[in-house]
């Protein structure tokens, strides 16, 4: 395993990732979701370097102007807000901050939930019980009630937000993790490689964490459009993301007042987060299929039939 | 059997006390808790008198006794804003969320169940793909932006139904609705994987080759066994519903706990906000309690 040279490891990563863009066009679904993804990330990269004036910039005459006029410039396309901003460099600025605190809190419950689960799973009993009987306080009370109670008596800034919605999905990759490693410590190659004398640090992750790593993938893709959602609802209620920073929640909620005039103030937000939502999941059921070896071959099978 | 129910229960029982140990930590470890209960424009002299009397100038284990004390005999004080027991104002809007998700859950079932097994009946049909058309609206649309699109069509486009309030039947309509899909598109999802797998079992077969019908055998034979995964999922939606009653209620100015706990944390209200995260909690308690007695009644092979 560790007598290969050089330059073959890197050709077969190249040609499995030839092999992913292949699966990836096999399922059309899947690809327009990722060509979506790529444009709101780099939105969310770009859009407030770029847009950050025109977004912000007030013109009470253009004051909820209607959408599909094109008179006022590209900006306005979407129509405008209440204080004559465009709707859609707004939305492309607030992709940013939608986008952020999702990551960052998919990425530290996955970080935090799968070393809890790899210990959980691979540790004695009473260290296992502990790190489980933790995981179930945190699951019987619903997610977005306990955002409520923190956000409520810390201050509603991005990181906390993070930090409540991380914590309340750490029990989805713990258990996910932990079930995995309980069934594959039990294998053949794993049992293989403790009577060779291999460490347990050296088989957690060497021989466990990659078999487990595609369904963590898998899943965390999923929860991203999850963590999206609750984000946005925790900002429509007013205890999220506060003005003047805005994400797409916010859009919504700062529409509301002029729903029956002017329904574009809400409308495309909404329709953004959506759009997001159902590409992260339609993704989400491409990697279930490509990442698995043993169901590869649906993906494959219908690229040679084109 | 017994001593599973007993662990279950002391299971829950632990998460109930961790809650009230995190929200007591929170509430007087994170600055001045004063700012909690009294309002943003509280003068210091107020305030002091505040800590004076409600004993926050106490040693903490002690302010942490007389916290576990009151919780567990259910008193929180008064709400500011209402001037009555908080308990008392959680209750009342407590009922009012109770009904709302047992209506929708009552429907939620009914026609996840229906649909579901038909769905699995015939994989690729017509119902399948409603199955999985509502299944990922149900995981991709946000209740809010829902509400409020329904809103501006049904009641204010067309005029079908009232915009906000409670009095008619009419005015449930749309809560129950919004409330309904998400739920709805998980647990038919449910359904349907365990009924094709139930289909395609010996008895079914069985059932088959002794010349029963179609609709029996999905309805009778298939669904009994296809329940079990069900009700474990139609008892997490129940406990999650409340995340939705919170939107909903907002919306459509209904007046439940999830609506009474917003504009409470928005007012600043802290007696009611934690009389009804105690609420809460303890009834998403009993209901998980029910739920493991009901997994055990049901299935006869599980003998704890």
């Amino acid at each position: 395993m560790t007598e290969t040279t050089p330059d073959v490891p890197s050709a077969a990563g190249q040609s499995r990732f030839r092999r992913l863009a292949a699966m990836l066009w096999a399922d059309k679904f899947a690809l327009v979701a990722m060509i979506f993804l790529i444009v709101v990330l780099l939105c969310a990269i770009l859009g407030p370097m770029l847009l950050d004036n025109l977004a912000t910039r007030q013109n009470l005459r253009g004051r909820n102007a209607p959408p599909f006029d094109l008179t006022r410039g590209w900006a306005f396309v979407l129509g405008a807000d209440a204080l004559g901003r465009p709707l859609l460099a707004r939305i492309i600025v607030a992709a940013r901050n939608t986008i952020m605190v999702a990551a960052g809190a998919v990425a530290c419950s996955l970080l935090i939930g799968a070393a809890l689960g790899l210990v959980a799973g691979y540790s004695r009993r009473g260290l296992s019980q502990a790190i489980m009987r933790l995981a179930d306080v945190i699951m019987s009370f619903p997610s977005l009630l306990m955002a409520v109670i923190v956000l409520y008596m810390l201050s509603a800034s991005v990181t906390n937000l993070i930090i409540v919605l991380a914590i309340t999905r750490i029990p989805i990759y713990l258990r996910t993790t932990r079930a995995e490693v309980l069934e594959l410590r039990e294998r053949m190659f794993v049992q293989a490689a403790l009577v060779m004398g291999a460490s347990a640090r050296r088989i957690v992750f060497r021989h466990i964490l990659p078999m487990v790593l595609p369904t963590l993938l898998t899943i965390a893709t999923l929860d991203f459009a999850f963590v999206m959602l609750a984000e946005s609802s925790l900002s429509f209620l007013g205890i999220g993301i506060q003005p003047p920073e805005i994400t797409w929640g916010l859009m919504v909620s700062q529409g509301r007042p002029y729903l029956t005039h002017a329904w574009w103030l809400s409308f495309w937000p909404g329709l953004a987060i959506i759009l997001t939502t159902l590409s992260l999941n339609l993704l989400s059921n491409w990697m279930r299929v490509a990442l698995d070896p043993a169901q590869r071959w649906r993906l494959e099978m219908g690229k040679k039939n084109d | 059997m017994k001593t599973f129910i007993r662990k279950r229960a002391v299971a829950s029982g632990l998460s109930l006390i961790g809650l009230i140990v995190l929200v007591f930590f929170l509430s007087r470890l994170t600055g001045d808790p004063t700012s909690l209960y009294l309002p943003v424009d509280a003068s210091l002299e107020s305030r002091e008198q505040f800590r004076e009397i409600h004993g926050l100038n106490d040693p903490i284990l002690v302010q942490f006794f007389h916290y576990a004390r009151d919780v567990l005999s259910l008193d929180f004080g008064d709400s500011i804003r209402k001037a009555r027991p908080a308990l008392q104002v959680v209750l009342e809007a407590f009922s009012w969320t109770l009904t709302l998700a047992a209506v929708t859950m009552l429907l939620v079932t009914v026609a996840a169940i229906i649909f579901g097994a038909l769905a699995a009946s015939r994989v690729g049909g017509v119902f399948d793909r409603i199955a999985t058309f509502f299944s990922l609206i149900g995981a991709s649309a946000p209740d809010f932006w829902i509400a409020i699109v329904a809103i501006v069509f049904f009641s204010v486009y067309l005029g079908w139904v009232p915009t906000s309030g409670t009095g008619t039947v009419w005015h449930w309509i749309l809560p129950v609705a919004v409330l309904f899909i998400r739920p709805f598109g998980l647990i038919l999802q449910v359904v349907r994987g365990s009924m094709i797998s139930s289909l395609s079992s010996a008895y079914v077969k069985t059932a088959r080759a002794k010349g029963v019908g179609p609709r029996p055998i999905i309805f009778v034979h298939a669904l009994r066994n296809a329940m079990l995964p069900v009700i474990t999922v139609i008892g997490d939606q129940a406990a999650g519903m409340l995340n939705g009653a919170v939107v909903v209620e907002t919306i459509f100015g209904f007046p439940g706990v999830g609506k009474l706990m917003i504009d409470s944390i928005l007012q600043r209200d802290f007696a009611v906000v934690l009389a009804s995260i105690m609420v809460t909690a303890m009834a998403i308690f009993i209901m998980n309690l029910l739920i493991d007695l009901s997994y055990a009644v049901l299935d006869p092979r599980i003998r704890y």
